[in-house]
């Protein structure tokens, strides 16, 4: 085991993928002198030179879309995106480009790209820099959508996600990049394929992802000091769902809660309660919650960021409203 | 510390009333004690205890209806201090779905759900289906659940309120259950076969000659051991079918089915039959039918039967289809032991039978294995004084 952090789990991931596979090359804005805007790529200009290592010009249309050509063309490009706010300006590429070639060219082209962007809030970035928009993404046939919430999967996920021959993108929560922990060595393998029981309970199902684990993994752990015992799954895959591991938790707990840092309207959560109702309406003996961010952009004041995003104290009442009892 | 639990006292148990407490605290206990008396819906059981150990609390006051499982009373392991033992207890207790209150205390009713719109009471979709399963009315059902519905516990707490008061009906219901379970789940075959007993009865006329009423051997304890003894070498009649697989009993207990006077039956082991002399069975058997009538059987003569015996024979009729107690695998039945013309060495003689009868579960043995099992009894039966002996 050695102590690390998130960040440097994602830095051990890109360096190894560099080393592995001389087609991957990573590109995106300050990645290269500068480093990363969270560092991730800090040192590798020197390391792995200009070619493998490229700053791009201010234009999220036009670098995502070149990490697409190239991808098409046959190498393994990981293009980093700052934050998934600006992503948006890259969404033609991706979702009109990226996410059809392989179905509008009948399996003639795959786009083997992976593209990577900060997500999140909880650093005073205000409305421009802080939303939670996976579910954008989550929506869109053609892609995988990754959100590695552990050191193992900010080391792990990387290499499946360059093997896999469709586009993938990975949301990094702002908030996990100075996460500390753990890590086995040398790191264990994951998959990009299923949800994960973080925590083991009998009371309740909590799915999260991404940076809202760290806060229902404490609002589970207050829990359990009332005498409720909270499963924990964290999806990991946003698109696609793993709804095996989703419904056998509900179907044994009998009850759901959805915490997730997206507005609540149209979000992720709103699609897994809907697909726990289609599979296991029969089993539910409480209707199913979810605890969202409040429908405001992003205030900038830590105060009211703080009230605007799904805290434990907001998790912890949802969850006992869920069993009848007063928070 | 040892956490005594309410054993479960068969398949189909699954809550027990305490009746009362045989020991108090302080007191040391040794394995095999009898610690309390818990009432069943079939009958005051003396339930024992696995351990030894000092009483250090018990928990569960006489009266409480409790289920399964439920931790009654904490004993101190030989070495533990109180003071080791006192932090758990209030573990225990700080988890009170264990530790029930005394069932002579009504539950109490929760407020009328506040947000409910007229004439509809919300109901889980988990508690309907439930309710449903066990023919409750789920308006009549009180609601504890978020926004006052109706949960899966409301109606599993409703469910145990609504069982029957009464002892026989009680016992019929439990009886119509197992029975219903049997004849539903287990794919039963029968098989049949002729026993002569002249040298059975030969041999226990001649034990019995010159000794009292009360010292006479039975030929119930010969028909058991033989029983017994066939499982041994035909093991797949002698367990329990459980989670879709067979799993061999622990040792051959048999199950000796008895009717009681105020109607209902109940089929208390007499264990460890294959290793036991014929004296010593027919003083079990004799202890076992006095005590189930009298309704002070102990919790492991009723939970422990790896298969059942019955006999019909003093009701007079000539041959049993019996049926399977679940979760076991096999029950043989005998009938009346009757003159019948019987042919020996060429020519008809009369001479004592008994038709023996095999009720099986297919699941587990074929009709070829059970021909086996009840020619091994019938043969058993014409060495009488080989099975009246001890085994090691």
């Amino acid at each position: 085991m050695t102590t690390t952090t998130y960040r440097e789990a994602l830095r051990a991931a890109h360096r190894e993928a560099l080393q592995r596979d001389p087609r991957v090359f990573i590109m995106g804005e300050d990645v290269g002198q500068y480093g990363g805007s969270y560092a991730v790529t800090k040192g590798f200009f020197d390391e792995f030179g200009p070619d493998r290592i490229r700053d791009t010009p201010l234009s999220e249309l036009a670098f995502v879309g070149t990490g697409i050509g190239a991808a098409l063309g046959g190498q393994r490009p990981i293009v980093e995106i700052m934050t998934v706010n600006f992503s948006l300006l890259a969404l033609d590429q991706i979702v009109n480009t990226g996410a059809t070639v392989r179905h509008m060219s009948g399996g003639q082209f795959s786009v083997p790209v992976v593209i990577r962007m900060a997500t999140g809030a909880g650093r005073q970035l205000a409305a421009q820099h802080s939303h939670s928009l996976e579910v954008w993404y989550a929506h869109v046939p053609g892609l995988r959508v990754l959100a590695p919430a552990t050191l193992e999967d900010a080391r792990g996920m990387l290499w499946p996600a360059l093997e896999d021959p469709d586009p993938v993108v990975i949301f990094e929560h702002a908030q996990l990049y100075n996460l500390e922990g753990e890590l086995a060595d040398p790191p264990p393998a994951v998959d990009i394929e299923h949800a994960v029981v973080r925590r083991a309970g009998r009371d309740l199902t909590i799915v999260t992802y991404g940076g809202s684990l760290p806060r229902v993994a404490e609002a589970a752990g207050t829990l359990a000091g009332q005498g409720v015992e909270a499963e924990v799954i964290d999806l990991r895959v946003l698109r696609p769902l793993d709804w095996g591991t989703i419904t056998a938790s509900v179907r044994r707990t009998r009850r759901v809660l959805v915490v997730d840092e997206g507005w609540r309207t149209c979000s992720l959560a709103a699609e897994i309660i809907a697909g726990v109702v289609e599979r296991a309406f029969y089993d539910l003996d409480a209707p199913p919650a979810r605890v969202c961010s409040e429908e405001v952009p992003m205030p900038y004041p830590k105060h009211l960021e703080d009230a605007a995003l799904p805290m434990p104290p907001k998790i912890v009442a949802a969850a006992l409203t869920l069993l009848g009892r007063s928070a | 510390m040892i956490a005594f639990g309410l054993p479960s006292l068969g398949a189909d148990m699954d809550k027990g009333t305490l009746l009362e407490w045989r020991v108090r605290p302080g007191d040391a206990v040794k394995k095999g004690d009898v610690i309390a008396i818990v009432d069943t819906t079939k009958a005051a059981i003396d339930v024992e205890c696995w351990h030894d150990g000092t009483v250090e609390e018990l928990l569960v006051e006489p009266g409480a209806e409790i289920p399964v499982g439920t931790v009654m009373a904490v004993l101190r392991e030989p070495g533990e201090t109180s003071e080791q033992v006192r932090a758990q207890i209030d573990a225990l207790r700080a988890a009170p779905a264990r530790v029930a209150a005394p069932s002579a205390i009504p539950p109490e009713r929760p407020a009328a759900p506040a947000a409910v719109a007229a004439g509809r009471v919300p109901v889980s979709p988990a508690a309907r289906k439930r309710a449903a399963e066990l023919g409750l009315a789920v308006d009549s059902i009180a609601a504890t659940g978020p926004g006052g519905a109706v949960t899966l516990a409301d109606v599993e707490a409703a469910a145990a309120r609504a069982a029957p008061v009464s002892r026989g009906e009680a016992m019929r219901q439990t009886i119509a259950a197992a029975m219903a379970r049997s004849k539903r789940e287990i794919p039963h075959y029968y098989l049949a076969e002729d026993i002569p007993l002249a040298l059975a009865t030969a041999y226990l006329a001649e034990r019995n000659a010159g000794r009292s009423v009360t010292e006479r051997l039975l030929l119930a304890p010969l028909l058991v051991q033989a029983v017994a003894r066939a499982v041994q070498r035909y093991p797949e009649f002698n367990g329990f079918f459980r989670d879709g697989a067979f799993v061999p009993g622990p040792g051959v207990h048999c199950g000796v089915a008895i009717a009681l006077r105020g109607g209902g039956l109940v089929a208390p082991a007499l264990h460890n039959v294959p290793s036991r002399d014929i004296a010593t069975l027919n003083r079990a058997l004799l202890d076992l039918v006095q005590r189930a009538r009298a309704g002070s059987l102990k919790a492991s003569e009723v939970a422990d039967p790896t298969i059942t015996v019955t006999s019909l024979g003093e009701q007079g009729v000539r041959s049993v289809f019996p049926i399977i107690y679940p979760p076991q695998v096999a029950i043989v039945g005998f009938g009346r032991v009757i003159e019948r013309p019987w042919i020996v060495d060429g020519a008809i003689r009369p001479a004592p039978v008994v038709t023996a009868s095999l009720g099986a579960d297919h699941r587990v043995s074929d009709g070829h294995r059970g021909a086996l099992l009840l020619a091994a009894v019938r043969d058993l039966l014409q060495r009488p004084d080989e099975l009246a002996k001890a085994t090691p």
